[in-house]
């Protein structure tokens, strides 16, 4: 393949695996069968929470497994803790489909632009390289993250909290990009695609698209670089789609192909998948139906204590340190305040650094639990367009777009 | 006049990715990994319809933490792999599938 990438055996490999059913499976590549010493409950209601921590994943450290094949991995809730951004080896993966290139060559890599333009342009990374650099602190978070919360559950990923994570991405922008093939008058979107292919050949292969106005807006991205290393293979490497303030739906892997479209994108993955109701906070009544749907798009703001877990003990009648991080979203974290008393009463909490409206950003707190017994601490963000964190969950049968007030319970003694 | 210069960079800041300052021209370096795969198979009586229609999209992990659904979940999740993903699903299997599910992680 032009392409640059060794997809060609790997599909190869897949298709035999398919052919020979499980009698066939794990004999063709590398077994977690001892590499997963330790297990993590995760807090979800009714459970199972029990999942494996693999350090089994290529240019990966300690991750929660949600699934193997295609990857599935949660960054354990102590990382975020750590620092603002969150460590490349650290990041959480989520892959639609299980066939995933696993060499690119940068050497023979291309980047195809093409459709409704002036003229096909086939970029090598050394033509990417060359253009005007970028960077941007961007939170790239699942559109589903925290689904193993949601009551009534719902099918899917079972993701805790773990499934986002925030890096200063280095690169280009896409308007720079897409000038070179020279967008044409009646341009309506972009479409993107990866490198990643269907197990099953008549499978809708993933691809992302974005109006023609976001997509030239200046900030979207084509990153090959995240926290000043190149991408983790697992992240998308050499080059992913950065679409700040977006659920991560949007934010394409291994990006080879860029089409200009002069009609809406009828692609299943765009006009089907990572649908929404139109509702205000995605919420519906479990069971309601005739709710219109529309793709996900902007991210809503969240915020979390990071240093103290459910059933901690602190001290009583003595300060302590509640540290923790917030994103506004689409916009920047305007406010962050801090309960004690399950939501009754806020203070408002002390920011730290703004790496940017996009970014996560570290919030801290002195409090004082009285006397012994039993708090509900809470933290609640309100983002620069004046949007706060709700305090009832929302709910919708995909589990997208929580982001109600998070509660921790803790004892004083 | 200055006043009116900051106010344009300010905006022209905000609405952009930012140039790099001091940017230092990137390099990449070509990767080539393996990745691990799963041997777990679906455990239990009746599981030979799962086990053998499934496991060649998707391991069976992220199904076995699955919380407990309805029949009517079940089926759907089913005929979503089948309808929407193209799941190679041998038809006479569908039944064995969701009784599978349903009698593991129903409710």
């Amino acid at each position: 393949m032009s392409s640059g990438l060794e997809n060609d055996s790997h599909r190869h490999a897949m298709t035999r695996r398919y052919l020979l059913g499980a009698a066939g499976l794990g004999g063709l590549a590398l077994s977690l069968r001892g590499a997963c010493a330790e297990t993590i409950d995760l807090p979800l209601p009714g459970g199972p929470d029990e999942r494996d921590i693999t350090t089994a994943f290529p240019q990966k450290g300690a991750m929660i497994l949600q699934r193997t094949r295609p990857p599935l991995l949660e960054t354990p809730w102590s990382v975020f803790d750590k620092g603002v951004f969150t460590p490349n080896d650290q990041f959480y993966v989520r892959w639609h489909w299980a066939v995933i290139p696993t060499s690119v060559d940068i050497n023979t890599f291309k980047l195809n632009v093409h459709g409704h333009v002036n003229q096909t342009v086939l970029l090598s990374l050394q033509d990417v390289l060359a253009m005007p650099q970028v960077e941007l602190a961007a939170v790239n978070q699942c559109s589903g993250n925290s689904r193993g919360f949601f009551e009534p559950r719902v099918a899917g990923g079972e993701w805790a909290n773990g499934a986002m994570g925030n890096a200063k991405w280095t690169g280009v922008r896409l308007k720079d990009v897409l000038d070179r093939a020279g967008v044409k008058p009646g341009a309506v979107q972009v479409r993107f695609n990866g490198l990643d292919e269907p197990v099953v050949p008549d499978a809708p292969d993933f691809k992302k698209s974005l109006a023609i106005d976001h997509a030239r807006d200046g900030e979207v991205m084509l990153a090959y670089a995240m926290n000043g290393e190149q991408l983790p293979v697992l992240n998308g490497f050499p080059l992913r789609l950065v679409v700040p303030g977006w659920y991560a739906t949007y934010w394409v892997k291994m990006v080879s192909d860029i089409e200009v479209l002069d009609q809406p994108d009828d692609n299943y993955w765009t006009k089907t998948a990572y649908t929404i109701p139109d509702t205000p906070r995605a919420n519906v009544t479990p069971g309601q139906t005739g709710v219109k749907m529309i793709p996900i798009n902007r991210m809503v703001p969240r915020s979390f204590i990071t240093n103290v877990s459910a059933g901690a003990t602190l001290p009583a009648a003595k300060p302590s340190l509640v540290r923790g991080i917030a994103f506004g979203g689409d916009s920047g974290v305007a406010s962050v305040d801090v309960s004690t008393d399950g939501g009754k009463t806020w203070t408002p909490a002390q920011l730290g650094k703004d790496e940017g409206k996009y970014s996560f950003r570290q919030w801290q707190s002195q409090i004082t639990l009285p006397s012994a017994g039993k708090y509900s601490l809470a933290v609640r963000c309100k983002n620069a367009s004046g949007e706060a964190q709700p305090d009832t969950p929302n709910w919708n049968g995909s589990g997208f777009m929580r982001n109600v007030i998070e509660t921790t319970n803790v004892v004083a003694s | 006049m200055s006043r009116t210069m900051f106010v344009v960079a300010f905006v022209f800041s905000a609405a952009c990715a930012h140039l790099a300052a001091n940017a230092v021209p990137f390099t990449l370096k070509s990767e080539s990994v393996n990745f691990p795969d799963s041997d777990k198979t679906f455990p239990g009586p009746g599981a030979d319809a799962i086990n053998n229609n499934c496991l060649s999209c998707h391991s069976a992990g992220m199904v076995l933490t699955q919380p407990a659904l309805s029949k009517d979940a079940w089926t759907a999740e089913v005929h979503k792999m089948i309808a929407n993903y193209k799941a190679p699903i041998d038809p006479n299997d569908v039944d064995a599938i969701v009784a599978y599910l349903v009698r593991t992680k129903g409710k």
